[in-house]
């Protein structure tokens, strides 16, 4: 029987919006705040679900231990208390939450073999989230 | 079609121990949670029905009859007891979180009046939920 579960992992990180793109004026008037020269920080909180059968011996979609580790590994020690604007992912892409999700759905989709990624959610404040499916629609 | 979801809360104790396996697979497999005296968490159930908007009672489903089923069928069988020795579908299956969903899935599937069982999700903690549509 096919299952979802879903693991919650919380990470903090600094950035800063602003478009290479864009003017100072325009850059002011699209991220207001966010775009501030000294940035600023979040606490994170990444959701990812991921899916398989039910196996039968450990009666689990995946073990944890495996998830947990493998999060906190390419993920969380990746993110957690760095400037988002540094990090070569970022270098010609603006950190907003939505291309962070969009990464770190990269990274558990091309690295995690023991379950099948179904979507990353990630959560900026309390008040915003976005989810990232892939190319895939959000069905649920 | 509108979704209507119905929360209830319990507490519960289990373990995971598989008996194929030996000691030390069990202890690697399970870790902390093949401790055979069991440890608890309160669990939060929710479950999502489905159905079109009956044009009498501007209704998907009626949430006395739902709180009533889930009450019946879930909280009276699981609440404050030990999974593993005192619900049938754990004497013989591990209780892990997705067991649970599926087991509660099964137990409501058939008692719903009107409205379609769409998802059951089961909280073992805030930072970890199992959901089962149903599926295969």
């Amino acid at each position: 029987m096919k299952a979802h579960l879903s693991r919650r992992y919380l990470f903090s990180a600094s950035h800063r919006l602003h478009s290479a793109a864009m003017s100072e004026e325009e850059n002011q008037s699209t991220y207001g705040k966010c775009n501030n020269p000294y940035g600023h920080g979040h606490n994170y909180i990444v959701e990812v679900t991921v899916s398989g059968p039910v196996d039968e011996k450990t009666g689990m979609v995946c073990n944890l231990i495996d998830l947990d580790g493998f999060m906190e590994r390419e993920v969380l020690s990746r993110y957690g208390h760095e400037n988002l604007n540094t990090m070569e992912e970022f270098a010609k892409e603006v950190p907003t939450t939505e291309n962070l999700c969009i990464q770190i759905y990269e990274i558990v989709h091309r690295g995690f073999r023991f379950a099948h990624l179904e979507r990353v959610r990630l959560e900026e404040t309390m008040m915003n989230s976005f989810e990232y499916a892939g190319e895939s629609l959000l069905l649920r | 079609m509108v979704y209507l979801t119905r929360k209830a809360e319990f507490s519960a104790s289990h373990y995971y121990h598989n008996p194929a396996f030996t000691p030390e697979e069990n202890r690697r497999v399970f870790g902390k949670c093949n401790n055979h005296n069991g440890h608890g968490h309160n669990y939060t159930l929710e479950v999502t029905v489905k159905g079109e908007v009956d044009p009498r009672s501007g209704f998907v489903v009626d949430l006395k009859q739902l709180k009533e089923v889930m009450h019946r069928e879930v909280l009276e069988a699981m609440d404050h007891r030990f999974l593993n020795k005192e619900v049938p579908e754990f004497l013989h299956q591990i209780p892990t979180t997705e067991n649970l969903a599926i087991a509660i899935w099964q137990r409501l599937v058939s008692k719903l009046e009107h409205a379609k069982l769409h998802r059951v999700r089961v909280y073992e903690t805030p930072d970890l939920f199992v959901d089962y549509y149903g599926e295969a």
